[in-house]
């Protein structure tokens, strides 16, 4: 385990404690953990399963029904093209299918540097912009697939 | 309070007048009048989990159309189990299931015994209607005890429920949702890797072929046919009574006199009974109970040690009772080590050449005899193979025995001839009473008149018992289905923190519910009504004996006079008792 993840270990504990007595913790205490580190790694889930007694085959069952919880790292940027019905009937899937052409991977994939995944959400509430894409939560307003490469190229460390 | 009496309800199914205590479902009032509403997810020992939809009846006047397996009957409720439509729907619900599941009858582990086969055969489906969506999902073995093949699931949910809930394993689990809904270990891993303790329970309950054993029937053959080789085969108490169901016969029929024949007629050189095994495991564990009851030698309670998968479960998850664990080996590990040194010392055979079978209830026993060291106590493995009851049905088929016209035959009685103590051991409460039978005599010095101990035997989860001996009160417990061991084992601790008297002397463990008899290796259809009737099949066996009191075997005696001296000492020590240690639960 890397040390940013042994010093998680004790933040899982934090987490666990702080929604023992609640119903439903499990589902809580995964939140807290992807929101510090984008995703649920298995050692933390060992860790979970030990401190909150719950058994792995749980945690995995509730971290694979929603799909919201990531297994994997993150990538360093996640692109994500809004499917809400406005901008899906303004030109989503065209634009996703730019950014799948150019990375050469497929919605629901990353990158293998690890740079960039492509992935999709629901309406994320700004129809009047329509069609968005989230760039690490980011919005770009009003994309068309000529934009793609611009928005890619800004993309740097 | 008083008005708490359960409400009767009156209803109609399909015109036919029906009263059923209150919260009866649809499903089991249509079986008290005689009517089959096909089901697919449903098993008789576990709660519906509504997933597949073929059980679906009309409530006449209204739209609805409920699930039987989980809707409750309600009063004055007209039920239609059969019509067109309802069929036609039927129908369809298997077809959308048969669009998801590979069309491979003829290479499948459960060809003839699959209950999605068995539908579609009952609904006469001659095409394939809709696209094939199979999804591409590997194929575990990784156990070499049972085998996961994904592809073939049908998300019934019965495996997780017997690992989860019936067991408390939790080496299943289902991932994702929907359409991509898929069984897996916990998180993906293998099965090797997860808690998975091989008792074979989700084989057994598994409606498709899923998960199955690992099939080593063609090992067998290969062994029988080496010319080179003198091969040893034993079967376990609870075969002898479970066979007969894959050859047509009722449920609990003793059939151990056809067994013996058929190996023979197999090609084995030597058949032994792991019922013999089962009689020097109590002369062992007999002994190591009194020298920790009387003695104060060792940790109370003792705890039994003949089930694999029980051991595995210790061993993963409660390793503090390790010093509990009674160090004796299991019957057929017993009678494997003794193949190879005492047997073939009389017989002046080279062991190197000797193979022993297992024929087993059980899947946990292709894992248990390579499990440590200690299973090749004799220089050599012990136990070379081990088949379950299923196997060897098909073996015996593929042999060409007419099995209903086989005459009976012998076991060998050097290290087969057995007790009805060491038949009893195939079914829960069967150790307890079996060592009790014969502890009574080594504690008292007199024999426990009564012989059956009744207390000891039924499916109830949870058995417990309080004997007079010598003035001294023994607390027994017996356990059986993982699900239930928990609460014992928390009153045993309970008990040592507290620095009370021990809560119970002696503990039986068995994984499976109903003990082996109800095993995961045993032939497919179990319910409580089989594993009665399998019991009844040992009970019987166990009246019918010559000697029911495992001291009393001739054969153990001349064991012990010639050749181990007496229970417990150096040499019964080292061939037949072992060690434990913790396990992970996880090994990723």
């Amino acid at each position: 385990m890397p040390a940013q993840e042994k010093d998680l270990a004790a933040d899982v504990a934090l987490a666990a404690r702080k929604w023992q007595k609640k119903r439903g913790a499990l589902i809580m205490v995964l939140h807290e953990i992807q929101g510090r580190l984008g995703y649920v790694p298995r050692e933390i889930a060992l860790e979970l399963s030990k401190q909150m007694n719950v058994p792995l085959a749980r945690i995995y069952e509730v971290l694979t029904f929603y799909n919201f919880f990531e297994l994997e790292p993150p990538a360093k940027y996640v692109i994500s093209g809004c499917m809400g019905t406005a901008c899906y009937l303004k030109g989503t899937p065209q634009i996703l299918q730019e950014f799948g052409r150019l990375l050469g991977i497929e919605v629901g994939q990353t990158t293998p540097d690890g740079k960039f995944s492509l992935t999709t959400v629901r309406c994320v509430g700004c129809c009047g912009q329509a069609p968005v894409i989230l760039v690490n939560g980011e919005v770009k307003s009003k994309v068309s697939p000529k934009d793609v490469p611009h928005i890619l190229a800004e993309c740097t460390d | 309070m008083a008005g708490t009496a359960i409400r009767t309800i009156r209803a109609k199914l399909n015109g036919i007048e029906v009263e059923v205590p209150e919260g009866t479902t649809i499903l089991a009032a249509a079986e008290q009048v005689h009517l089959k509403i096909p089901t697919l997810c449903k098993h008789p020992d576990l709660p519906p989990t509504a997933a597949c939809g073929i059980c679906i009846v009309r409530v006449k006047g209204t739209s609805q159309m409920p699930r039987a397996c989980c809707t409750p009957l309600e009063e004055g409720m007209e039920i239609v189990t059969h019509d067109p439509e309802i069929v036609e729907i039927r129908r369809k619900v298997l077809e959308l299931i048969l669009s998801k599941h590979p069309n491979e009858c003829l290479t499948c582990g459960r060809n003839g015994t699959c209950e999605l086969q068995r539908l579609a055969s009952d609904f006469s489906i001659r095409e394939q209607s809709l696209p094939y969506i199979v999804p591409d999902l590997p194929v575990d073995q990784s156990t070499r005890t049972i085998v996961l093949e994904p592809r073939k699931c049908i998300a019934c949910g019965r495996c997780l429920t017997v690992c989860q809930d019936l067991q408390n394993v939790w080496a299943l689990s289902f991932l994702e949702r929907g359409i991509d809904t898929r069984m897996a270990p916990a998180g993906d891993i293998l099965l090797a890797d997860s808690p998975c303790i091989s008792c074979g329970q989700c084989s057994a309950h598994c409606p498709t072929g899923a998960i199955f054993e690992y099939d080593e029937t063609e090992k067998a053959w290969e062994l029988l046919r080496d010319p080179d080789l003198h091969c040893v085969v034993q079967i376990a108490p609870a075969v002898r009574v479970a066979i007969g169901e894959a050859f047509g016969y009722p449920p609990g029929t003793n059939l151990t006199g056809k067994l013996y024949a058929a190996l023979r007629y197999m090609g084995f050189d030597t058949v032994f009974d792991t019922n013999f095994g089962a009689d020097v495991t109590i002369m062992e564990e007999g002994t190591e109970f009194v020298k920790r009851f009387q003695e104060n030698q060792g940790e109370l309670p003792l705890i039994t040690s003949c089930c694999p998968a029980w051991v595995d479960f210790m061993e993963k998850y409660h390793s503090d009772m390790i010093e509990h664990f009674s160090s004796c080996k299991s019957p057929h590990e017993i009678v494997g080590v003794l193949t190879k040194t005492y047997y073939c010392e009389k017989r002046g055979l080279d062991p190197s050449k000797v193979r022993v079978v297992s024929i087993m209830p059980c899947t946990a026993k292709k894992y248990e005899i390579q499990r440590s060291d200690d299973m090749f106590a004799s220089g050599h493995q012990d136990v070379d193979l081990s088949l379950t009851t299923r196997e060897l049905a098909r073996m015996i088929k593929q042999a060409g025995i007419d099995f209903a016209s086989l005459p009976e035959g012998d076991a060998d009685p050097m290290l087969g001839l057995y007790t009805g103590a060491g038949t009893i051991f195939g079914t829960s409460g069967g150790v307890l009473e079996a060592a009790f039978r014969t502890a009574h005599k080594l504690l008292t010095g007199e024999e426990f008149d009564a012989i059956e101990f009744h207390p000891a035997r039924g499916l109830h989860g949870v058995k417990e018992a309080r004997i007079s001996v010598l003035g001294k009160e023994v607390r027994v417990a017996v356990a059986h289905g993982m699900g239930h061991v928990e609460e014992v084992l928390d009153r045993v601790r309970a008990a040592k923190e507290s620095g009370d008297e021990p809560a119970y002397h002696m503990i039986e463990v068995m994984a499976c519910p109903g003990g082996c008899i109800g095993g995961g290796g045993q032939p497919y259809g179990i319910t409580d009504s089989v594993r009665k009737q399998r019991a009844a099949g040992l009970y019987r066996d166990d009246r019918e004996r010559e000697f029911r009191r495992s001291h009393e075997n001739p054969y153990v005696q001349t064991l012990y006079a010639s050749y181990l001296g007496k229970p417990l000492s150096e040499r019964a020590h080292r061939l037949l008792h072992n060690s434990y240690k913790p396990r992970p639960t996880y090994r990723r």
